[in-house]
């Protein structure tokens, strides 16, 4: 059949016309206030620009004139699914300026109270990717054991989203015995329903067809991008800062670090899954060898004194109103203290000239780093794929902002 | 590899004036005139692999000579080793090159410095505001402005340094 007859019309010949969808700034799927304007060729996505800012609460500004003490309830508003590892690590970076050691007992605690924070943000990620590719099953389950999560932490500090745990130097209560208690019930608890959603979707057939290849970046790309945690270990880097530069004692416990090899959806789903097997293994550690010990480091310029002494004793009652109205001056010098996130390297970068707050604090938020890979990774796919590949980088509004 | 070391590879390369390096709580810090910033960050990147960029932050001292700081933080992952660099300009020709070409993840680092600092970046492939709404005229992490509201009347409180 000759050809004369037809025209033949090449794809780059045509005037091919874009569809500009507007996705967000609020939208069901996106989990936060996240606006994307998408470049769009029938339902494949083109191109992508973020829009973000829409929560900034300028908490580096407010932190330039508060005591230190009084920062770590902003530090909980940056990851508000794990926000005592926000309010632990400024505070050991706090410690680390003021030169205050704490013993092992708050050591564990931390870690106790770390790993927790952890299982929490790991699980709503995971059971998000489930809602996002259809299966709310797992979620509405799994959210139980969150809650209970956050009945331990109501128990530990009386707050359960922001929790403000902790103080600078340790913990201003010891750990009851009901804490104790409901931490080895949901050890028991958790490991049975980790495994039932677990069997939900890690061999599930439209699971691994969702989410294998969606999503992918490579790992040079990963860490030209500053990626750090899940992330990070999905496209196949061990890095992680509990390894690398142990706080908190750390290195007392075995565990190891998974990591993916194509750095797509399905790995960082089996990054967190299998970090939550993990988390486990070392809270069930550290609370059988938790150590005898005082639950707070007594020094007197940074940490406020017993209340009966504040009643009873004439300096104690001075160091105590210096603290509470923030009248102790730190020492100048800057450091750099980062601890591992729940979506990765969690740093806080602080400059002290003195004084009763920092000079500058600048928080190193991992998702506000690799949320910019974020159009590259989704390029070429599918809009639905687009909607997957954000709830499986855990990009969370509150950290992201600031 | 340890700090002593690093300096000492870095002196070979750049010349000790105009230079001031120091360490701080464990972690090596380079202070360096803005022209030699890059070509120190590209060294450091290729030669003694610092290849993660961890963070940029700006800093501002209203009463130095040179306002405007950038922070940089590297981190050598083989080794396990962090450095801190640091270039300082003047509020009236706030000026740095970017580092975009060097680590992708720059990019939106140093918008958010341009946001709050006003610091500019040479070269940089999209550098508008990024937080901040984009009308805004000013430069908010700078010290000159006050958290507060300034005009306000029924805040004093001159006692606690509010």
């Amino acid at each position: 059949m000759s050809t004369e007859n037809y025209t033949i019309i090449h794809p780059e010949d045509t005037d091919k016309h874009y569809t500009t969808l507007n996705l967000g700034p609020t939208h069901p799927a996106t989990h936060g206030i996240f606006q994307n304007i998408l470049t769009m060729d029938g339902e494949m996505v083109i191109d992508a620009e973020q829009t973000i800012g829409y929560i900034h609460r300028a908490f580096e500004k407010i932190a330039e004139h508060r005591p230190y003490y009084q920062i770590t309830p902003l530090t909980d508003r940056l990851n508000y699914c794990s926000s005592p590892i926000n309010n632990i690590g400024y505070q050991l970076a706090v410690e680390k300026l003021l030169g205050i050691k704490t013993n092992k007992r708050i050591d564990y605690m931390r870690v106790i109270i770390m790993e927790l924070s952890r299982i929490a943000d790991h699980l709503v990620c995971n059971s998000v990717i489930g809602v996002d590719s259809g299966a709310l099953t797992g979620f509405v389950y799994i959210f139980q054991e969150r809650e209970f999560i956050y009945e331990i932490f109501e128990e530990i500090c009386g707050a359960r989203l922001t929790t403000n745990i902790g103080r600078i130097g340790g913990f201003d209560r010891d750990f009851s015995p009901a804490v104790i208690h409901k931490i080895r019930q949901f050890l028991v608890r958790y490991e049975k329903a980790l495994h039932e959603f677990e069997n939900l979707f890690i061999r599930n057939r439209i699971f691994m067809d969702r989410t294998i290849k969606v999503g992918p970046i490579s790992a040079e790309r990963a860490l030209a991008y500053g990626f750090t945690g899940p992330n990070l270990r999905a496209a196949g880097v061990d890095y992680d800062v509990r390894v690398a530069s142990p706080y908190c004692s750390y290195n007392d416990f075995d565990f190891i670090i998974p990591v993916g090899t194509h750095g797509d959806t399905y790995d960082r789903f089996c990054v967190r899954q299998t970090e939550m097997w993990q988390s486990m293994k070392i809270i069930k550690d550290a609370l059988d060898n938790l150590p005898q010990g005082d639950h707070i480091v007594r020094e007197p310029f940074a940490v406020l004194p017993k209340k009966e002494d504040v009643y009873s004793k004439m300096e104690a009652l001075i160091w105590h109103f210096k603290i509470v109205m923030g009248e102790i001056d730190a020492p100048k010098g800057e450091i750099y203290h980062s601890v591992e996130g729940g979506n990765g390297e969690l740093g806080f970068y602080l400059v002290s000239e003195g004084g009763r707050a920092p000079y500058r604090l600048h928080f190193r938020r991992p998702c506000f780093i690799y949320y910019q890979a974020y159009p590259e990774m989704i390029k070429g796919g599918l809009l639905s794929d687009a909607i997957i590949t954000m709830s499986s980088m855990n990009v969370i509004a509150g950290e992201l902002d600031a | 590899m340890s700090n002593e070391e690093v300096l000492k590879q870095f002196l070979e390369k750049f010349d000790a004036s105009d230079l001031h390096a120091s360490e701080s709580f464990d972690m090596l810090t380079i202070t360096l005139n803005t022209g030699r910033i890059h070509d120190a960050i590209k060294f450091l990147r290729n030669d003694l692999g610092f290849g993660f960029l961890t963070d940029i932050c700006g800093i501002h001292y209203p009463d130095a000579e040179k306002q405007l700081g950038v922070i940089y933080h590297l981190h050598n992952l083989q080794e396990n080793i962090r450095i801190r660099l640091k270039t300082f300009v003047t509020i009236a020709n706030p000026n740095v090159p970017t580092v975009t070409d060097l680590f992708a993840g720059a990019n939106w680092m140093e918008r958010e410095t341009f946001d709050f600092y006003g610091i500019i970046f040479d070269g940089h492939p999209n550098l508008k505001r990024i937080l901040n709404v984009d009308y805004l005229d000013y430069y908010p992490l700078r010290k000159e402005y006050p958290l507060e509201d300034p005009t306000r009347e029924d805040k004093e409180d001159h006692f606690f340094g509010r």
